[in-house]
């Protein structure tokens, strides 16, 4: 086992952790943030994917090792005070989801993309999410969705990180402890 | 599926990760962004005992000028690279490549230097050091060498570097006015390429001078089109262009997968080449 302290949605969380658990697998196994689904498992459909330090990233094909000092923000981060991120009331309010299983990998990859594009036409939109797989075909109305919470992140200034802890993450996580693992 | 277990390491420095590597023998590997590795490990067709991580050495992370070339560190990223700066002229074909790989989750982690060791047929990076003429530089125990494009890849998932090194920049040549460009085949957007061909082409008053062709996934090593290359010498239309094309069976006899029979394979260089030239000329 290996100590580490990951900072996920703005609260520090030190855990012991195998070398080969994934970082899919601690955020939702050993911090109980199951948002973030594991859809393929083979890199590909990118259901996992959360922001390492900003960026979008498959939490498949990372070891929780690897992000050991690092900053996560998986789709539970986004939401303020009970108050939807502007692109999670997008994609509810243009209907950008049917079974729902790929959607917060859709709304993370986006999030990720928008801040360093804040202002992607629809065909930017579609190359965004190349890695992202829908599993309903549902992608006109999430490519909606993605414009319309583009444009929503535009006029509100949204900044991602803030989630539910302290946005400087010097918080520490306050909560049950399982095996010597802080558990939200 | 999950790894099977592993020995975890994460050196401070490129000495310590040296000696980590060599302690640990045959089947220690260094794990950069790890998008070539954990796929494996997580299949079971890769069961390292000891990662050697070397995802915090920074200082590996540069794209320097150096005059006559560029250095590229190995820790760069696809998507750093594909908005590097400094990545201009033939160099640009790097830039091309990197925003080509993957998808853009993958190319936030995956590496330069991870996916050139890995030497996998099918990725995209190898096919343009070979039409660059690039270097690969290796630090080992015993120092740092350097190994061109040419002699690195040596088999499916087979380089030259050995257990004991690891692969910390690579470098090309600096080429100004000439034209470059990558294109590949794929059923889905981030699909590995089926045939890829990367091109670098200079000319001279319309017609082609000098052309450099780079293909991924016709062999179990990337290739260079070399006798495309010389029939297209001269080429001043798009005629002459895809009669150079045809030659691409010359570089040998494509493997078949699930993906595509080997005939299939030649025709897909044949129009990717043509459409790649036309592109770099346009």
């Amino acid at each position: 086992m290996r100590r580490i302290s990951v900072t996920v949605n703005g609260v520090r969380h030190e855990a012991d952790v195998e070398p080969r658990a994934l970082l899919v697998y601690f955020l939702r196994e050993q911090l109980g943030l199951t948002g973030t689904n594991v859809g393929c498992d083979t890199s590909s459909c990118g259901a996992c994917t959360v922001l390492l330090n900003g960026q979008s990233i498959k939490a498949c094909t990372a070891l929780a090792v690897q992000a050991d000092g690092q900053d996560v923000t998986t789709i539970e981060g986004l939401a303020t005070n009970g108050t939807l991120h502007p692109m999670q009331q997008a994609f509810h309010d243009e209907h950008g989801l049917q079974c729902g299983f790929c959607t917060p990998g859709m709304i993370m990859a986006s999030v990720g993309y928008l801040s360093e594009h804040s202002d992607p036409d629809e065909a930017e939109v579609r190359e965004a999410l190349e890695g992202n797989l829908c599993r309903c075909t549902g992608y006109h109305n999430i490519v909606r969705a993605v414009l319309e919470g583009a444009k929503a992140m535009r006029d509100s200034e949204t900044v991602v990180g803030g989630g539910n802890g302290a946005a400087d993450g010097s918080g520490v996580a306050m909560g049950r402890v399982r095996e010597g693992v802080v558990v939200p | 599926m999950i790894p099977a277990a592993f020995e975890y390491e994460r050196p401070s420095s490129l000495d310590e990760a040296l000696a980590l590597l060599a302690d640990g023998g045959d089947d220690a590997r260094p794990l950069a962004g790890g998008h070539s590795l954990l796929p494996l490990m997580r299949l079971r067709l890769a069961r390292p005992t000891l990662l050697v991580d070397i995802g915090g050495l920074n200082d590996l992370r540069y794209v320097r000028d150096e005059g006559d070339q560029i250095a590229i560190g190995a820790l760069c990223t696809h998507h750093a690279l594909s908005h590097a700066p400094e990545l201009s002229g033939g160099c640009g074909l790097i830039a091309e490549v990197a925003g080509q790989i993957g998808d853009p989750q993958v190319r936030h982690r995956g590496t330069i230097g991870g996916s050139v060791a890995h030497a996998d047929p099918a990725s995209d990076l190898p096919a343009a050091l070979l039409a660059l003429d690039a270097e690969v530089v290796a630090q080992g125990p015993g120092g740092s060498r350097s190994i061109a494009a040419a002699d690195f890849f040596v088999g499916p998932l087979m380089s030259a570097l050995e257990p004991s090194e690891i692969l910390t920049e690579v470098r090309v040549a600096k080429r100004e006015g000439c034209a470059s460009g990558y294109q590949k085949f794929q059923r889905r957007a981030q699909d590995w390429a089926i045939v890829g061909v990367a091109a670098v082409v200079e000319s001279d008053g319309g017609s082609i001078s000098n052309a450099a062709i780079g293909l991924t996934n016709m062999s179990g090593t990337p290739l260079r089109a070399t006798a495309v290359e010389e029939a297209l010498a001269g080429a001043a239309d798009e005629g002459a262009i895809a009669e150079a094309a045809k030659k691409v069976s010359e570089a040998g006899t494509p493997f078949a997968d699930a993906n595509a029979s080997a005939e299939f394979r030649l025709h897909l260089a044949e129009v990717l080449i043509r459409r790649v030239i036309a592109d770099a000329m346009s």
